[in-house]
């Protein structure tokens, strides 16, 4: 698998060079600044590109600014961000063009070095990767339809919405696959959403739900 | 456009404020609160504020406006006029026009007073700007009180913040930062004996570190959000618009001076997180326009007073360095209502 990762921190840089390597991807380019970024992304069009909010020159969002226009440029470009920091507001703009392929995880993840791999591997396969903090942000109580949910379904949505396939999130919960799915009929049904199987989609579905729709009575 | 709209504001404004003279008489503070709020400044004299009310120079210059581009749009609607009364005669300004040559001779004379009002809008403007600034305007001594005054409460303030870090990294970022290369100690001594023991402890090692990153991020946060500098005032209200669950419009188009940016958004803060704690509100926006005007706003159950001690009052305190107004309409029963703006940033 042909990976881009954008990386100013060379100690975190050569880092993730190295553990890409040894898990078998293949790192075509290793970048260190923003300019010229998208224009890199879309001429090598790796099969995914792990890049950090914040690059040169500007140390502002580059990278995600660049993860979008690559978006636009080739539809369902899958990128996975990489922060120092999580801004619920940024996830919103991630999930905005609506297609899968995207991921946005805090930097210290990539500590957990077997499930950083899995999670880039499953937004390289067009599902979604986002991390834990970000989804409780996102998942505020005061979003519509959100307290109607009972506190395991909320347990359930919260790990769906990570971007994890049903067999996850019944490991981890400790529940059987049968019971999430009920659990997720449920609180789509709650959410006023249709069905849907398809793991990255239903994930898009309910996170623009959630971040977009203002807040209800 | 805008300064039409700012004339006839004024104008409006100044007769507002010959009503407000009658009543003065009869409800003096409320007065003088109603003055500062349409001046938009800061305390001054009682004398300085009633001549400011008995002269309202800004609504004869809107009159004066109005009539000259009323006349204007007569003039160049004339042969249309002409031509739906042409039998009798019509008057314009002083010449009567009785034929419809006459009627057209009219329009040039229209757009001449069109295009003249449009350049006296902006210019009335600015001369009822100095009018409010002469006389409102603190006098250099008033000045220098109060710059005294609020350079002491900055400076109080950013001690008081740079204590509160100290302590925060103190108990908590540095405090887990101990207790983790404790662990990592422990687990290097065990490794050959308890490989698994050694193992278990790795792991919180590890979880330890987690809490100590987050609890850096938060701290960071709450000293200057990433988000602040990357996108400005408009999208770090956005941003906590979207962490809060509140509503957010935002119209400010421009970048302002990192200070400016930083007190705004961190009041903006504290007002959501008061509507949030206290209101009971099902609906909260908040807003910021060009002005620059921020605005929270809550549907909730109202009550908020600005009284010594009270979070808004300390607020207050914080924006005065920027000459900053916070003021608050919270009827008991909602809605509630609070504005601050930010005398230097203002366009």
């Amino acid at each position: 698998m042909r990976v881009v990762v954008a990386e100013d921190l060379s100690l975190l840089r050569d880092g993730l060079t190295r553990m890409f390597d040894a898990y078998g991807f293949e790192v075509v380019a290793a970048l260190e600044d923003g300019a010229g970024l998208v224009e890199r992304l879309v001429e090598l069009r790796p099969d995914v590109a792990v890049l950090d909010v914040r690059l040169p020159p500007t140390f502002t969002d580059e990278g995600l600014r660049a993860a979008i226009e690559a978006r636009r440029a080739v539809p369902g470009l899958p990128v996975l961000i990489l922060s120092q920091y999580v801004e619920p507001l940024y996830a919103t703009e991630l999930l905005s063009d609506r297609s899968g392929g995207v991921g946005y995880l805090l930097k210290s993840r990539v500590g957990d070095v077997r499930e950083f791999v899995e999670s880039v591997r499953r937004v390289a396969g067009g599902g979604t990767a986002f991390d834990p903090e970000v989804v409780a942000q996102l998942l505020h109580p005061r979003r519509t339809g959100f307290d109607q949910l009972t506190p395991r379904e909320r347990e359930v949505l919260a790990v769906m919405a990570e971007g994890r396939s049903n067999a996850a999130i019944a490991d981890r919960l400790v529940i059987t696959e049968k019971s999430v799915s009920n659990h997720i009929n449920s609180i789509f049904a709650k959410l006023d959403l249709p069905p849907s199987d398809e793991d990255h989609r239903r994930v898009l579905a309910v996170l623009t739900h959630l971040a977009s729709s203002p807040p209800g009575p | 456009m805008n300064a039409v709209v700012r004339l006839l504001r004024a104008g409006w404004e100044g007769l507002f404020g010959l009503l407000l003279l009658v009543a003065a008489p009869f409800a003096m503070p409320r007065v003088r609160k109603r003055v500062r709020r349409l001046a938009g400044t800061a305390p001054t004299s009682l004398w300085r504020e009633l001549t400011w009310l008995a002269t309202p120079l800004g609504l004869l210059l809107a009159v004066f406006w109005l009539d000259l581009a009323l006349a204007g749009l007569m003039g160049v609607g004339m042969p249309l006029l002409f031509a739906l009364e042409g039998d009798g005669e019509l008057w314009y300004q002083w010449v009567v026009v009785d034929d419809l040559a006459g009627a057209f001779f009219a329009v040039p004379v229209g757009a001449l007073m069109l295009w003249v009002a449009w350049r006296l809008a902006p210019r009335f403007v600015r001369a009822e700007a100095w009018r409010t600034r002469r006389l409102l305007a603190p006098s250099l001594a008033e000045r220098v009180e109060w710059l005294t005054e609020t350079r002491s409460a900055a400076l109080d303030a950013s001690a008081l913040e740079l204590r509160r870090i100290e302590r925060d990294l103190h108990d908590g970022a540095q405090a887990q930062l101990v207790a983790l290369s404790l662990q990592l100690g422990m687990a290097e001594d065990m490794l050959d004996r308890d490989p698994t023991a050694a193992r278990g402890l790795l792991l919180e090692a590890r979880a330890g570190a987690e809490a100590a990153m987050a609890e850096l991020r938060a701290l960071v946060h709450g000293i200057h959000p990433p988000v602040l500098s990357e996108r400005g005032l408009g999208g770090a209200l956005e941003a906590l618009a979207v962490r809060s669950g509140v509503e957010c419009e935002v119209a400010l188009r421009r970048r302002l001076p990192a200070p400016l940016e930083s007190a705004l958004y961190f009041t903006a803060v504290e007002l959501v997180s008061n509507a949030l704690r206290h209101s009971g509100a099902s609906h909260i926006a908040v807003t910021v326009d060009d002005g620059v005007v921020l605005r929270v706003t809550d549907d909730g159950r109202g009550g908020a007073r600005v009284e010594d001690g009270s979070g808004l009052r300390g607020l207050q305190r914080r924006l005065a360095p920027f000459d900053g107004v916070l003021d608050v309409s919270s009827p008991v029963g909602g809605p509630t209502v609070v504005t601050v703006e930010l005398a230097c940033a203002s366009s």
